[in-house]
């Protein structure tokens, strides 16, 4: 991959006095952009997004023949604001999708690194357990998860960190295993360090990158699989503004010529999981041992 | 300690068994030896000889497969192959301290140097982490790294191959060990360097009156740094003694043939002689003296019979029967 290396942004701190590229660029201000809509969308929402007008229903947006400035981005068929809906949705989205990527993170880092270090019968149980969650179709599994526990934010997030973090187990591992081997470790062994300082001071810090770069490509799979559940019914109860519900909301109006109730909040979507495989993507090369410039 | 030796190893025997347990690589087997306080030990032999298992049998950290069969080892007067994993611990960085093959790799990358020196004061003497910077400060100025105070903060990856040396010297001595085993120690380093870095590890020993294991293959390192040597052949002390005594007159002929084998300045017309054959594979040694195959003096009782130990000198002992 040949990145042209201009120097668009050279953050102040310490961490990123890594080039940014225009690569990473474009994803950075998207997610910032998100970001910041998630963190301040009380104060940039017009409307409140889950109460609407039914005098007002199927509004369409400000530039088409019919629609009003009150109303940017139009209204759904309850005649709530579609605008306010996408900003309080990023909200959802943002905190499901950071949530349940640092919850999948943690438990499967450290699966993976009790797994790989301590090898023997830690590392037959962990594995034969990641083996049989892999085996499951993690939509489906995720689906059967929340007809158990019911539909509600916070359940959802567990639901995703359980579904998904065999993926962070089985690549840390690998890590470990080689890592197990480096001289620094036979040194802090030689030098009688006990495998939990080992385990915490050198392995797990050296592990991190890697974790850091699965967790950004694993963004992208929980925000689609957020969506999709609350597509299906069993993801964020409905009167809360998900992408995902506002999709299976606005299928109904398709037919109708509806289109902004769809194509809205499914641009949201594929805007946010693109930046966050763009941004994984860029970390992957960046943080790599190898091709890294120390 | 009660005026007994430092270390005290006594038909020590560790052995590899094979994952279905038939076949049992003999990697030590029955070294005795006694090393005293300040004492310089050097470790001689080709690869394979067993001189890494040796030590690692004695720090107790052997790989998986890999037992203490038979023997004693007692250090200050203890018996180390009675403690537990975790009395190992404490004792392994504390007490015995050991330099790996390869140090320039022995540094935590994402660690600063002061970080890393600090650890085994940290895990050894649960020292806060400000006095034990200090120490580590100490440290590197005693292995004669300039401007410590700075250094201390640094990475490994912005200092040089020679000063991650000493780094790496500095962790071996941060706990003021009594032993130290240095597993070729100089093997991936520049010539110049290596004269350095020997320097600097008699100098440690002297000022600290440590004793110093040195395993080596390389004779020259032996006859300028150690007190004692032992060659080890095929997993078995074949001699041992006094520098002097090994150098000027050696008793078995492995040694010998090892001696002759080393390039000499200033004696280009003397051809080297190397020794024929190949090392035996240790999970099928020969019957009678192990060298007995690729010795030109052997006698018809070296294929049968395996010499035990004949005493030649004041502390000087080889295992052939022509000794005897």
């Amino acid at each position: 991959m040949s990145i042209s290396r201009a120097a668009v942004l050279t953050l102040p701190w310490r961490l990123t006095s890594v080039r940014i590229e225009a690569q990473a660029l474009i994803p950075i201000v998207i997610l910032t952009v998100l970001m910041l809509t998630a963190i301040f969308a009380d104060v940039i929402a017009p409307y409140n997004p889950e109460i609407g007008t039914l005098g007002d229903r199927f509004q369409p947006p400000a530039w088409l023949t019919g629609g009003s400035t009150a109303h940017l981005l139009g209204t759904d068929h309850l005649g709530r604001d579609v605008l306010s809906r996408l900003i309080f949705g990023a909200r959802v989205s943002m905190v499901v999708g950071f949530m349940a990527v640092i919850f999948a993170g943690v438990v499967g880092t450290v699966l993976g690194v009790l797994s790989g270090y301590l090898g023997g019968w830690v590392d037959q149980l962990i594995m034969r357990l990641t083996d049989t969650w892999l085996a499951l179709p993690g939509l489906t599994f995720a689906i059967f998860l929340a007809a158990i526990v019911g539909p509600s934010m916070w359940n959802i997030v567990i639901i995703l960190a359980l579904v998904f973090w065999t993926r962070y187990a089985r690549v840390i591992r690998g890590e470990v295993l080689s890592l197990r081997e480096r001289d620094f470790v036979r040194l802090a062994i030689v030098a009688g360090c006990s495998k939990r300082t080992i385990m915490r001071r050198h392995i797990l810090p050296n592990v991190l990158n890697s974790a850091i770069v699965i967790a950004t490509l694993m963004l992208g799979i929980v925000i689609v699989t957020e969506a999709s559940l609350s597509f299906l019914g069993v993801g964020v109860p409905p009167p809360k503004p998900a992408w995902g519900l506002m999709l299976a909301d606005g299928k109904k109006g398709m037919m109708a010529g509806y289109w902004w109730l769809t194509v809205l909040p499914g641009t949201c979507i594929a805007l946010l999981v693109l930046s966050s495989n763009l941004l994984g993507d860029w970390l992957r090369v960046k943080l790599d041992p190898q091709l890294r410039q120390l | 300690m009660t005026g007994g030796p430092l270390l005290e190893l006594d038909g020590l025997s560790t052995h590899y068994v094979g994952a279905r347990g038939t076949r049992i690589t003999r990697a030590v087997e029955d070294v005795s030896f006694t090393l005293d306080a300040g004492e310089t030990l050097g470790i001689v032999g080709e690869s394979g000889s067993g001189k890494t298992t040796l030590a690692l049998s004695i720090l107790r950290l052997l790989p998986p497969g890999a037992r203490i069969v038979s023997g004693a080892l007692r250090f200050e007067g203890e018996d180390l192959l009675a403690k537990s994993p975790r009395e190992m611990q404490h004792i392994r960085g504390k007490r015995i301290a050991m330099i790996l093959q390869d140090p320039m790799a022995s540094l935590n990358p994402l660690f600063t140097v002061g970080d890393q020196v600090a650890e085994p004061i940290r895990v050894h003497e649960h020292a806060s982490r400000r006095s034990a910077w200090a120490q580590a400060r100490n440290l590197l100025g005693s292995v004669h790294i300039a401007a410590p105070e700075r250094r201390v903060g640094e990475y490994p990856h912005q200092l040089s191959g020679g000063m991650r040396q000493r780094i790496v010297g500095a962790i071996a001595i941060s706990c003021e060990p009594r032993l130290l085993i240095a597993d070729e120690p100089t093997t991936s380093l520049d010539v110049t360097i290596q004269a350095q870095y020997l320097h600097l590890l008699s100098e440690i020993q002297r000022e600290r009156g440590l004793a110093l294991i040195f395993i080596t293959h390389n004779l020259g390192i032996v006859a300028r740094m150690c007190d004692m040597v032992a060659v080890m052949y095929a997993g078995r002390i074949v001699e041992s003694g006094p520098v002097r005594r090994i150098f000027d007159a050696p008793a078995h002929p492995y040694t010998r043939a090892l001696l002759e084998s080393i390039p000499r300045f200033g004696e280009a017309d003397v051809r080297l002689t190397a020794i024929d054959g190949q090392p035996p594979d240790p999970a099928a040694l020969p019957a009678g003296c192990a060298f007995q195959p690729r010795c030109v003096k052997a006698i018809d009782r070296c294929r049968v019979e395996r010499p035990p130990r004949f005493v030649v000198g004041a502390k000087h002992g080889a295992a052939c029967w022509l000794c005897g």
